[in-house]
């Protein structure tokens, strides 16, 4: 996307008075050369794919590995029959993204948001709301352009692959779209949407990217769940007039010099962290040993 | 560079945009470069494919873009059925390569009438590729763009030849690269277009003076 900074997105919206999330569908409409509709309608067919992502979750199926599959169904369980601690929008939440999560291990279809590993963040946000009438399609859909904005911005500045930045340039970048497309969603201007992006990032920095055999599965479809509940919190931070103290683009290229300083074994190699624990090397040689 | 459908996207069949999106891209991708069916495949993995390949399914991954499926589809876990069913012939192996990506496939594939092609390809991340090699000669393309492949003799004025195909047929050139194996050989010419190209453009193409073979990549549609 041609939009290098928030800051530049910040002086377009103040330049053009339109709203965060028309500022990165004209952006769309002006580099794929498509119409405000065709944009609109691909946008309307994502979130279609991320709302089916959430209603196929099957909670029988198990990944490769056995280690995943099955979470969701608990989360959901013990929220029925029992006063959650986190209420009832939260645990709806941690239930998506673990869902989301695990269908991704098990070869189901999601969205890539803005990886494979993450696609649980933005639905499990998402949905719930939608679900329960806190917001209509058409809303959803303006969010989805201010994520993906968002998402750009760091893809462009930092990095969003494990394999390039660790976990926080995943689940982070994840959370933070997350966390600006909630705050829009609940009316936050600009600047709000720039302070949640910036906390959710900066809660997340330094988090490594250690899956256990190289398998998209443990830590990662968990990590779905603080990158979602991690989102929710910085945006009613910024809503609530709480501002980060690092402005939002610093915050992004300090997540991409961590990225780039951190150690070849915390980026997607199954070389360190939680995949060279002993239960990790024994999973891995059972993976071996299969094969 | 990156538009906001490669963040918020693409829609597949997990676990992974490298390992698994990118692997049935670069299938698909040899299928179409060969123009049909392979009814045999030899599929080589490098570096991180090879290592993590099988957790991944992009062994499977890569065998359903052979069978011409799109990162979506909900069959890519069955693929090996599918081939069986299909009579397509694969097997697949490790490989050391230099100087290559970690996520690099070298596909082998053969067509029911004996022809034969060979593309090296990489997954360099969200699920987008790069074709590395055709047949042993350097190239560089993605599949974002609709893409011709002619394969020709190095003799002057052949390349204008066939971009005046693409000019009369109205198709604008995105990219373009061209190399030969040597001086009067075979030249494969990668051109990328903004435009699709009719069958019977292709088709012309094919029929000029100096060229050995054209093959038509058509980008995914959404």
């Amino acid at each position: 996307m041609a939009l290098e900074s928030m800051q530049e997105i910040f002086d377009k919206i103040e330049k053009t008075q339109k709203p965060f999330w028309q500022v990165i569908l004209d952006t769309d409409m002006d580099e794929r050369e498509v119409t405000a509709e065709e944009s609109m309608e691909r946008m309307r067919y994502t979130w279609k794919a991320m709302l089916e992502s959430v209603d196929s979750y099957q909670s029988e199926r198990r990944s490769v590995s056995g280690l995943v599959g099955g979470d969701g169904r608990k989360m959901r369980d013990y929220a029925a029959g029992t006063e959650s601690l986190c209420g009832p929008y939260l645990q709806e939440v941690i239930a998506t993204a673990l869902s989301v999560g695990e269908s991704n291990a098990c070869m189901c279809k999601i969205v890539a948001a803005p990886t494979a590993g993450a696609c649980g963040v933005l639905p499990a946000v998402m949905v719930p709301l939608y679900k329960n009438g806190g917001a209509a399609e058409e809303e959803i859909l303006r969010a989805l352009y201010v994520a993906s904005g968002i998402g750009a911005v760091i893809a462009f500045r930092a990095c969003i692959a494990g394999a390039a930045g660790g976990c926080q340039a995943e689940i982070g970048s994840a959370s933070a779209m997350a966390a600006g497309a909630l705050t829009a969603l609940r009316g936050g201007d600009a600047a709000q949407i720039g302070n949640a992006v910036a906390m959710a990032l900066k809660n997340l920095m330094g988090l490594v990217c250690d899956p256990i055999a190289g398998l998209v599965e443990v830590p990662c479809v968990k990590r779905n769940v603080v990158g979602a509940v991690n989102a929710i919190s910085c945006a009613d931070m910024a809503l609530a007039g709480i501002t980060s103290r690092v402005p939002v683009d610093q915050v992004i290229d300090c997540m991409g010099d961590v990225g780039r300083r951190m150690p070849v074994e915390f980026r997607e190699t199954a070389l360190g962290g939680l995949a060279v624990t002993p239960f990790g090397q024994s999973v891995k040689e059972q993976m071996n040993q299969r094969s | 560079m990156l538009d906001i459908f490669d963040i918020l996207g693409p829609v597949m069949v997990g676990p992974s945009s490298s390992h698994t999106a990118g692997a049935v891209r670069l299938g698909a991708m040899a299928r179409a470069l060969l123009g049909g069916q392979p009814v045999k495949a030899d599929i080589a993995l490098h570096g991180s494919f090879a290592e993590t390949g099988q957790g991944h399914g992009t062994d499977r991954a890569l065998v359903a873009g052979l069978l011409g499926m799109r990162p979506d589809d909900l069959d890519i876990p069955r693929s090996f059925e599918i081939a069986a069913e299909r009579g397509m012939e694969f097997k697949i192996y490790p490989v050391q390569l230099r100087d290559a990506h970690p996520n690099t496939a070298v596909l082998k594939v053969e067509d029911a009438a004996g022809k034969q092609l060979t593309v090296q390809g990489t997954s360099i991340g969200g699920g987008r590729i790069r074709v590395d090699k055709i047949n042993g000669v350097d190239v560089n393309f993605t599949g974002t763009y609709n893409t011709l492949v002619v394969r020709h003799q190095d003799v002057a004025g052949e390349l204008s030849r066939i971009t005046n195909e693409l000019a009369v047929g109205g198709v604008n050139i995105a990219n373009m690269s061209l190399c030969r194996s040597r001086r009067g050989g075979d030249v494969l010419t990668i051109i990328e277009t903004d435009q699709k190209l009719q069958p019977d453009l292709v088709q012309r193409i094919g029929t000029l003076y100096a060229v050995h073979d054209v093959t038509y990549y058509e980008k995914e549609d959404v």
